[in-house]
């Protein structure tokens, strides 16, 4: 056992990772000329907007045009540009899904999303502004890397990568501020998972605000002799199939958490992904099948079964299956 | 490669015929394919790629100065291809492969796939963005490309064309051209009786667009109308270029029921023999240099 597993986790409240995400554009923007950034008129709610006010002449508040922002992203890249679109992730993938498969998958162009406000914790403006089908769309994108950060730190080593990587990048980003669960400089890589806590008895699979709530709950597990191994899964495809094929192996049973719908999001992939080479028993700690409704995000977290309760819970569910 | 002195319109002409021929085989030989909306857009591709309007380099496809061409109603691409082919972007006689597996002759444009497509389209309503995010990258860049969409009638029915067209306008994009082949027919029927687009000349114009019609197959008169976009400050153009379905072959013309639809062998024959005489012909370098 490594002395991760050793060392508790106090969560510490950091910044929204929208908030990072503008951070990290703007740093971008300060080194890179070919670095444009597009807006749905919520570039102060996705941040982009600290990219924009100090680089006007390559920020371009397109107003209310989804599918018309990732048309021109589509042009943008072909011409060169790296161009960042952001706005909610409810409508960059839901409103842009068919421009971001014919302008940004098909012809494999260097177009990065950044979808805010994902999950059901935007809270309070309920399901219309909630995203809970944005991985499993970005997913169904091929050849898009699909990525979402647990915190500040990650977010920005995230919207660093997606600049150097060359293709399509979706980036999923929160409203509400982050619990710290990684400490800079982060060693970063797409398809990469980072273990954030190592144990024996069983794998946390998470990303997002889950991975500090899978923390919490591997501490109150550890309190119980059990000692969970969490990886912060926040890149779903590709999915870090090694990581998992060595936690199957040393661990044998898994929960996956996620703020997201059953079908198709970081559970489906780390299922399929564990099926072919090392099954072991799953439980998912997810929206399930159904939207949420109004609230505040605790609050919201805690009804819809995805805080460190539930990982418990799903912990105990499958040792039980081991 | 900068663009040189077009050729005469009678070249012209001839030019047309023979990408409609080019496509009409082809789509033939597939057995699939939309003839209608390839054979109305003839002139105006010509006239883009022949017309000395493109600046580009069959050479070198990705030339970052070089002039874009997008065409969003993707449907049309056997009149493309032709076009690409017979400037050399590939083996003219690669177009007999048009929707065969392996064939770089997709049964719509995919970009990075065939040299020359600048847009993978098809899925109606797209292009005119894509348009501007060249122009824009050119603006940024200094760059003095210029570039051109060409819609389909119907296809201004889906409410991106509309999202890019109010764009368009307030960005005050002179570097860009949309053209539309307004040949009055899509896939179900007239455009007049299923989703009416008119006025059409206004709505472009109240998106603060420069607006200019045109017959679009009047080869001289589209090369007029290009020349003009060109001149166009602080406005982007749309040609409104009314045109015919089936244009060149008697029994498609305004007749919708080649919308989508592979003329038969015999039927090619006959189209063939209308369009060139029953003579095969080739642009060959002579028109390759325009």
């Amino acid at each position: 056992m490594t002395t991760l597993s050793t060392v508790r986790y106090t969560p510490r409240i950091g910044r929204a990772t929208r908030e990072a995400y503008g951070d990290a554009l703007l740093e971008l923007g300060r080194t890179n000329r070919d670095v444009v950034a597009i807006d749905a008129d919520l570039a102060k709610s996705t941040f982009s907007w600290t990219f924009g006010k100090h680089f006007p002449e390559r920020f371009f508040n397109i107003g209310i045009q989804e599918a018309n922002m990732v048309g021109i992203a589509s042009g943008l890249a072909s011409s060169g540009k790296i161009p960042f679109i952001s706005s909610f992730a409810a409508f960059a993938l839901c409103k842009g899904f068919d421009q971001l498969r014919m302008g940004a998958a098909y012809p494999h162009l260097n177009v990065k999303v950044a979808g805010s406000h994902g999950g059901i914790s935007i809270g309070e403006d309920g399901v219309s502004q909630q995203s809970v089908e944005d991985v499993a769309l970005a997913c169904a994108l091929p050849g898009f890397i699909v990525c979402i950060p647990a915190d500040e730190v990650s977010m920005n080593a995230a919207v660093h990568a997606a600049a150097a990587h060359r293709g399509p990048v979706y980036l999923r980003l929160g409203r509400p501020k982050a619990a710290i669960v990684h400490e800079a400089p982060l060693d970063f890589a797409f398809g990469r998972a980072i273990t954030v806590r190592d144990g024996d008895a069983l794998t946390i699979v998470a990303n997002g605000l889950l991975v500090a709530q899978a923390l919490i709950a591997a501490d109150q597990l550890a309190d119980r002799g059990i000692n969970a191994r969490v990886l912060d899964m926040h890149t779903v495809k590709p999915i870090d199939i090694d990581a998992l094929e060595r936690a199957s192996r040393d661990t044998g049973a898994f929960v996956v958490a996620e703020e997201h719908l059953h079908h198709g999001g970081l559970g489906s992939v780390v299922a399929a992904a564990l099926a072919r080479t090392t099954p072991a028993p799953i439980e998912f700690v997810d929206l399930g099948d159904r939207y949420a409704e109004s609230g505040k995000p605790e609050d919201l977290l805690r009804k819809y079964g995805m805080s460190a309760d539930a990982i418990i819970k799903a912990a105990d569910a499958v040792l039980r299956r081991r | 490669m900068a663009a040189t002195a077009s050729p005469s319109v009678e070249r012209l002409q001839t030019i047309a015929r023979t990408l409609r021929t080019h496509a009409l085989r082809a789509i033939a030989a597939a057995n699939s394919g939309h003839p209608g909306g390839s054979l109305s857009a003839a002139e105006i591709v010509t006239a883009l790629y022949f017309g000395g309007v493109l600046k580009h380099d069959p050479a070198n496809p990705e030339w970052p100065d070089r002039d874009r061409f997008i065409l969003s109603k993707g449907h049309g691409v056997p009149i493309l291809y032709a076009a690409l082919g017979e400037r050399g972007y590939f083996p003219v006689d690669e177009i007999m492969t048009l929707r065969q597996v392996n064939s770089r002759m997709q049964g719509h444009p995919v970009q990075g796939m065939t040299p020359g497509v600048e847009a993978s389209t098809g899925s109606l309503g797209q292009g005119l963005s894509i348009g501007i995010g060249h122009a824009i990258a050119g603006r940024l860049d200094g760059k003095h490309f210029r570039t051109y969409v060409l819609l389909g009638d119907g296809e201004c029915q889906e409410g991106q064309v509309w999202e890019a067209a109010m764009c368009a306008g307030n960005y005050e994009l002179d570097t860009l051209c949309a053209i539309v082949d307004y040949n009055r027919y899509q896939l179900d029927g007239a455009v007049e009786d299923i989703q009416s687009l008119e006025p059409m000349r206004e709505k472009f114009a109240a998106f603060k667009w420069n607006v200019l019609e045109t017959d679009g197959h009047d080869v001289q008169a589209v090369l007029e109308a290009l020349h003009a976009a060109h001149e166009h400050r602080g406005r982007p153009t749309c040609i409104i270029a009314h045109t015919v379905k089936g244009k060149g072959v008697s029994f498609m013309e305004h007749n919708n029921e080649f919308h989508g639809k592979a003329p038969t062998r015999e039927q090619l024959d006959v189209a063939l023999a209308q369009l060139n005489g029953g003579q095969e012909s080739g642009v060959g370098a002579q028109g390759g240099s325009g």
